[in-house]
């Protein structure tokens, strides 16, 4: 499973990717982090609002910060 | 239980707890404490705590149920609608979206490189970057609470006012050329819908982890604001300000924009100062120049938007919406004087 954060790095999108190491340290699932801070793309997928989570290629979360829970939920309804 | 259960539940506390809040804390400054009302520590005290709890619960309510509103609105919903637009109408309807639009500043380049590159006019798509910041929830929240509903409602009309006739002139001088190239090449992929339809429940969710989100950011900058407005409201003289920098001094309105320009301050700190600067004569207009100064234009985002726009472009930019805000400050103190 491959989890792409998208944004420039402000502030929500460092919360995050700390949202997401966690939900994955409570989880079993084996995944790669990879974060997008390029503006080119970002917009390749779509994503104008950022913080974007993006889980095997498809956009799943855009402009805003889910909760651990959200993400654990998430990852483990594909 | 179900969503509205919970909804209906916490309007009920949210009702208690506005009604009751000045009557307990005229109990318990003027009583537990014995503070004597009319007395200067008392007043602030209780202008203090009173402020304090009323803002904090109008903030909750409002960003909560603009929160569930803004779930059926997104960026990308927005930049469907405004593509392909013409100047003027469109300038409209961007600063009206740029109120109800979701996003934090970080994103303003994406906000603007995806605007372009799908062939929203310039102008249009700065006027949606000028009205987002400057007529925010939590600006027109505070001024509602501190200042009453009439110099929100003007607030928000000179605010939309700056973002439809700003953006409209700088469409009209045609600054593409000082646009960065790789905007126009971009290209913008579909996505697909990020989220499945969310459910009510989900929505409430989303306003509520708005709430927590908003407080937890400003809480500290509102304290000392409404800390620091008590402080003037106690000890400095009424009409002390009148004197010069009331309605009928010319430069006050200029000096304002001036300094308000460069400083990057947090809405939320700054909104219980000026309300109290306000109570010892500063003129409204201003006041309010002053403030959308501070929220419309600011370093952190000319310094990202730089990545995509051209120094002359964010010069004339700034230059563009500082004399529109000097316009507006003159013409409030003209029409309203000292009388708000």
């Amino acid at each position: 499973m491959i989890i792409k954060i998208l944004g420039p790095g402000c502030a929500n999108c460092k919360r995050l990717e700390t949202n997401v190491r966690q939900a994955l340290d409570r989880s079993s699932l084996e995944a790669t982090v990879v974060k997008v801070e390029d503006y080119g793309d970002m917009l390749a997928f779509g994503v104008q609002s950022t913080p974007a989570l993006v889980v095997d290629e498809r956009v799943r979360i855009a402009g805003r910060v889910p909760s651990v829970g959200q993400i654990q939920e998430l990852l483990d309804a594909p | 239980m179900p969503p509205i259960a919970i909804l209906l539940a916490a309007s009920a506390l949210w009702t208690v707890a506005w009604i009751g809040n000045a009557p307990f804390f005229d109990w318990v400054v003027h009583r537990a404490f014995g503070l004597t009302e009319g007395g200067r520590l008392g007043d602030a005290v209780h202008f203090f705590l009173y402020d304090t709890v009323k803002i904090a619960l109008l903030l909750t309510a409002v960003i909560f149920a603009v929160g569930v509103l803004r779930s059926f609105v997104s960026v990308e919903r927005t930049r469907a609608v405004l593509g392909g637009r013409r100047r003027g109408i469109g300038n409209v309807l961007a600063a009206l979206l740029g109120v109800a639009t979701p996003f934090c500043s970080c994103s303003a380049v994406p906000v603007f490189l995806g605007f372009v590159a799908a062939g929203v006019p310039l102008g249009v798509t700065l006027s949606f970057l000028i009205a987002s910041p400057l007529v925010d929830v939590v600006t027109i929240t505070l001024l509602l609470g501190l200042f009453g509903w009439q110099v929100a409602v003007i607030y928000v009309v000179a605010g939309l006012t700056l973002a439809i006739v700003g953006g409209f002139v700088l469409g009209r001088m045609n600054l593409e050329r000082w646009v960065e190239p790789f905007v126009f090449e971009t290209r913008v992929g579909s996505g697909g819908d990020a989220e499945h339809r969310p459910s009510w429940g989900d929505r409430f969710r989303i306003g509520w982890d708005e709430v927590v989100d908003v407080l937890r950011r400003i809480w500290p900058y509102l304290l000392v604001g409404i800390g620091l407005g008590a402080a003037i409201h106690g000890w400095i003289p009424d009409a002390f300000f009148a004197r010069w920098a009331g309605p009928d001094q010319a430069l006050a309105v200029p000096i304002a924009v001036l300094m308000g320009v460069p400083l990057y301050a947090n809405v939320a700190g700054v909104i219980p100062m000026i309300e109290a600067l306000h109570a010892k004569g500063l003129a409204i207009g201003t006041l309010l120049a002053f403030m959308m100064a501070v929220v419309a234009l600011s370093l952190p985002e000319m310094i990202l938007l730089r990545r995509v726009l051209r120094p002359r472009l964010i010069g004339l930019f700034v230059l563009v919406v500082a004399s529109g805000i000097l316009l507006l400050g003159i013409g409030l103190n003209l029409t309203l004087g000292g009388a708000t």
